[in-house]
């Protein structure tokens, strides 16, 4: 049998019972033991190397991972600053409000967790579905908000079942409200959850650092505009933190630094006037201090009520307001681009006096029509039979067609955009919101471009009753007759009229931008002017303005959205494809406070539906007269119109 | 007065007599340590510590009982030992209760007990009793035999599961066979089998014992789940760096960060605020423990008591190797206790039977001469 257990190093051969050596077992132990002893002695060794060089030579690495276990940095979002109109109404604030939020990473089965939120407080379903979106759009470190704006009831039914929810925590968050809602939502525009593409402008901007706590951006308007004023400056904290990633004490901590406050040039309370006096209908209003370029009213009916994209809109809403055929969410008076029509007159009157083509006296005759020689086709004025003899300010009291048609065939298009340009047509007006519209004013150049085709006499006989290629937008008209009503001076339209900064106190004016000298003769403005006070008195527009305590300049316009060829207005004809109502105008005359631009929308002729609206304006502005009702019928059908503009 | 006195020194002499200085001290400041610490690990939280503090005087009392005890005695205990301990593990697998997913506890109503704590010094004796009888001859039947003895309980504990308690039961059956003189070409024969099996055994072991030893070879694998332990252990020591956080000032410690500072893990918050010195004179302790131990084994006057008192400090030095490693990263996971220092009554209790036992050999050591 094999011998499993030797008493000798020397292996040994013989089998059998054995005789044993005790002395020599025992050394034979005792070498065992002293090997066994050598190994305590090389593993111990082992240890303490580890030891040394855990504790000795990578105590620093560690000592910095300790540390970022240990130390969280925790942003402080800064206050956003106020929005307020002119008179310190406030448009825009932040509230704190306490938000339940999910922390994905650490949360094992989310839909486990929420399903058990729900039972402690409110989930909707839509909290769900925004929830889901949210998590789809953000690296998973972050905390997402489930709920926002919880009772206090809530809150406290969380606190005693907080241990059941790790990874969730009640947080204290500003939310943005609009105590007007609907009312200049075109103006404050809002703010809404930070995207990928706000992300690069952030980055763009270098303000990555600064924006590390905030979760909400401007997206349009003001909030846009002026972003890096509002946001301010974000504080820090140091705190220490647990392994679950509760704070446990704070280090160390730097506070924010609120954002300027914004003071708007806007009235609210004109604004709310305006707005009314749209009543149903679709248009764009801008009204404008001549004298300092303060937009006092901007108007886009309709609008929509920014508070429903503060916490990021349900999909419902959404959808309700980007596919309503009525498109509130465009911003009209900056983005909607309309054929002036009649309105653009007086600044091509203005342009034949400047250029010597017509003097204010001279008179042409209007049989009711214009033809270009040898051609056959004739272009009509409004009214049959024609307006007789017209001078320079009867065509423009009266809108005389014909006499601005034989002008336009007198005129080359390219000296007609050069000279309009002086207004802003076509061009920016240096509104101080982002997005603006440049509209079309005509030329050579912009057909070649556009069409790849040259420029007929055709062309400028339709543009010169501001039809045809022209697109204005109402902020470029608004400018346009400001410009005029401030005898020539162009001031770039501002919504925001000073800014504070919070921290200092300090209140920093927005200058005045002059853009443009204009280059007219006094006389000429004054003929223009003129005739501009006609209009409303008895002209165009003489019925909306019956009876007015103050003198009042306008001029009104309609532009065509689908040509009748020839055919009456009647009730048939659909809603949406009448023609768009402009009315431009100033008040009082002779010193304007107020220099506006009306668009409503189908609203046909510019006498019977923009004037109203201007009237109403004046009225409120001036003499402190509330309107009781929409200034314009709806938007349902109409009785035939014969009246020209 | 006097008499007083005399009675006194009387008692005194009665307790000491068989207790062992060298090994009482340097296994009493080690346990010492092990209060300090676990009352850090237990956020200052007293209780645990007087837990700990019982356990141990009941443990002192069985040592001291265990220690007047002649080794010849013990011999004779040996086999209705290993009997009990076999019986109480087949029970467990019966009906133990389940504690975090493993059947490892015996519920007796008034205490709950481990029985493959008593498995610990129960197969040491068994083997060495079994190799004291047959001194005289050792044959191949007699090798399978002792094999079938350790495999039995090291079976039965490792379905538990408790892999870690195991293996180290494994050894100390191991280790009497290696001090009874297996021979160094059959060791290295079973080395080369156990890394044949390696493979075989794979399939076999849990999904979190297989987690362990991939996170083992890489921590960085999943550092959140598997390894965060191991990355947080070493986290704590390395920035306790030489001198220490201080005691009640780890921040591993006391943010949560460390899992089972109590227990397994109590070395990194020890090694996080006593630091490199801390450690190190740690080690120097243990190391004092283990040579008085050897010098014991050594000097044991018979085969049965040199081959248990030999088992019992190589697999006091195995614990401690094995837990510091793996605290350490120098081993994978595996859930082995700090001796003398991790909370737990029971190991606390097995552990001083078997310092017990050796002051039981030490002062039996000239009355049979070899």
């Amino acid at each position: 049998m094999r011998r499993l257990f030797t008493n000798r190093d020397r292996p040994s051969t013989i089998s059998g019972p054995e005789l044993r050596d005790p002395q020599r077992e025992l050394l034979h132990f005792r070498r065992r033991l002293l090997i066994a002893g050598a190994m305590v002695i090389v593993a111990f060794g082992g240890l303490l190397g580890r030891f040394v060089y855990l504790q000795l030579f990578q105590h620093s690495h560690y000592q910095t991972l300790a540390e970022s276990n240990r130390i969280a940095i925790v942003p402080i979002v800064p206050n956003r600053g106020v929005m307020t109109d002119r008179n310190g109404v406030v448009l825009a604030q932040s509230y704190s409000a306490y938000t339940l939020e999910v922390t994905p990473s650490r949360v094992k089965n989310l839909d486990e967790t929420i399903d058990g939120l729900a039972t402690i407080v409110e989930v909707q379903a839509r909290d769900r579905k925004r929830f889901k979106r949210l998590l789809e759009e953000s690296k998973n470190f972050e905390s997402l908000p489930l709920r926002t704006r919880l009772s206090d009831e809530e809150v406290a039914r969380f606190a005693v079942n907080r241990y059941r929810f790790p990874g969730v925590e009640i947080k204290a968050r500003l939310f943005r409200q609009y105590p007007f809602g609907e009312v200049a939502s075109h103006v404050t525009g809002y703010i809404s959850r930070i995207n990928d593409k706000d992300v690069e402008r952030i980055d763009a901007w270098n303000e990555t650092a600064n924006y590390k706590g905030s979760d909400y951006i401007g997206k349009v308007g003001v909030e846009l505009a002026y972003e890096r004023d509002l946001h301010g400056t974000t504080g820090w904290e140091e705190v220490e933190v647990d392994a679950g990633g509760r704070a446990v004490r704070t280090l160390s901590r730097t506070p924010p630094i609120s954002g300027n406050n914004l003071k708007l040039a806007l009235d609210i309370r004109l604004q709310q006037a305006a707005e009314q006096a749209f009543g149903d209908r679709r248009g764009a209003l801008v009204a404008i201090e001549p004298a300092t370029g303060d937009v006092l009213a901007f108007v886009s009916k309709p609008g929509f009520d920014p508070n429903l994209f503060v916490d990021g809109i349900d999909p419902t809403n959404w959808e309700l307001l980007n596919e309503s055929p009525d498109k509130p969410l465009l911003n009209r008076p900056l983005r909607g681009a309309y054929p002036p029509g009649s309105t653009i007159k007086p600044f091509l009157a203005l342009a034949a006096l400047t250029s010597g083509k017509r003097t204010a006296a001279q008179t042409i005759f209007d049989p009711g029509f214009y033809q270009i020689a040898g051609a056959a086709h004739r272009f009509r004025d409004d009214k049959p039979g024609g307006h007789g003899y017209v001078d320079m300010t009867k065509s423009i009291v009266v809108s005389c067609d014909t006499y601005y048609y034989m002008l336009a065939g007198e005129t080359d298009i390219d000296d007609t955009h050069a000279f309009l340009s002086q207004f802003s047509f076509g061009r920016k007006t240096g509104i101080d919101v982002e997005g603006e519209l440049l509209g079309v004013l005509p030329s050579r150049a912009w057909k070649r471009e556009r069409f790849k085709d040259k420029w007929y006499l055709g062309d400028s006989i339709s543009a010169g009753i501001g039809q045809g290629y022209n697109a204005f937008t109402p902020v470029q008209q608004a400018q346009a007759i400001s410009i005029i009503a401030n005898d020539g001076v162009a001031l770039a339209p501002h919504l925001v009229k000073s800014i504070e900064n919070v921290k200092d106190g300090s209140v920093r004016q927005i200058a005045l931008q002059s853009t443009q000298a204009l280059h007219v003769k006094p006389e000429h403005l004054a003929v223009i002017k003129n005739a501009l006070v006609g209009v409303p008195r008895e002209g165009t527009s003489a019925q909306a303005f019956v009876g007015t305590k103050y003198v009042s300049a306008g001029k009104t316009g309609t532009s065509q959205v689908y040509s009748l060829k020839g055919e009456k207005y009647s009730k048939q004809v659909d809603e949406r494809l009448r023609d768009h109502a402009w009315y431009v105008a100033y008040a009082p005359a002779d010193k304007p406070r107020i220099a506006i631009a009306v668009l409503v929308e189908n609203g046909g002729f510019g006498a019977q539906a923009a004037a109203p609206i201007a009237r109403a304006i004046f009225d409120y502005y001036l003499l402190g007269q509330k309107p009781r009702a929409p200034a314009v019928p709806g938007t349902g059908p109409r009785e035939p119109e014969d009246e020209s503009d | 007065m006097g008499k007083f006195f005399a009675l006194l020194a009387r008692i005194w002499e009665v307790l000491v007599r068989r207790v062992d200085s060298y090994l009482m001290a340097a296994a009493l400041a080690i346990v010492g340590i092990g209060l300090i610490t676990l009352f850090s690990a237990s956020d200052q939280n007293i209780s645990r510590v007087t837990s700990q503090v019982m356990s141990l005087g009941f443990a002192l009392l069985l040592m001291w009982i265990v220690a007047n005890i002649q080794p010849r005695q013990l011999a004779r205990a040996a086999l209705p030992l290993y009997i009990l301990g076999v019986l109480l593990l087949i029970a467990v697998a019966l009906g133990g209760t389940v504690v975090n997913g493993s059947r490892r506890w015996l519920n007796f109503g008034f205490a709950r007990f481990q029985p493959s704590e008593l498995m610990k010094i129960a197969l040491p004796l068994m083997l060495a009793w079994y190799f004291q009888k047959h001194e005289t001859r050792v044959r191949f039947r007699d090798f399978i035999l002792a094999v079938a003895l350790i495999a039995a309980p090291v079976w039965l504990i490792k379905r538990e599961p408790d892999l870690g308690t195991a293996l180290m039961i494994g050894a100390s059956g191991f280790y009497v066979l290696y001090l009874a003189g297996l021979s160094w070409k059959i060791m290295l024969g079973l080395l080369v089998a156990a890394a044949a099996a390696a493979p075989l055994v794979w399939p076999h072991l849990h999904d979190y014992q297989q987690e362990r030893i991939l996170t083992f070879l890489d921590p960085a694998r999943d550092p959140l789940g598997t390894g965060y332990h191991s990355t947080q252990a070493s986290i704590a020591l390395g920035s306790g760096g030489v001198i220490g956080k201080g005691w009640l000032n780890g921040t591993q410690t006391h943010l949560d960060f460390l899992p089972e500072r109590h227990t397994d893990f109590i070395f990194a918050v020890f090694g996080e605020e006593f630091g490199l010195i801390g450690s190190a004179l740690l080690l120097v302790l243990y190391l004092l423990l283990i040579g008085r131990a050897f010098v014991i084994t050594m000097n044991a006057s018979t085969l049965f008591a040199r081959l248990t008192a030999g088992a019992i400090t190589l697999m006091f030095f195995s614990y401690a190797f094995v837990n510091m490693a793996m605290v350490s990263g120098l081993l994978p996971i595996v859930g082995v206790p700090l001796p003398l220092i991790s909370f737990g009554g029971t190991a606390l209790v097995s552990l001083f039977i078997g310092l017990g036992i050796l002051m039981s050999v030490q002062a039996n050591r000239k009355l049979v001469k070899t």
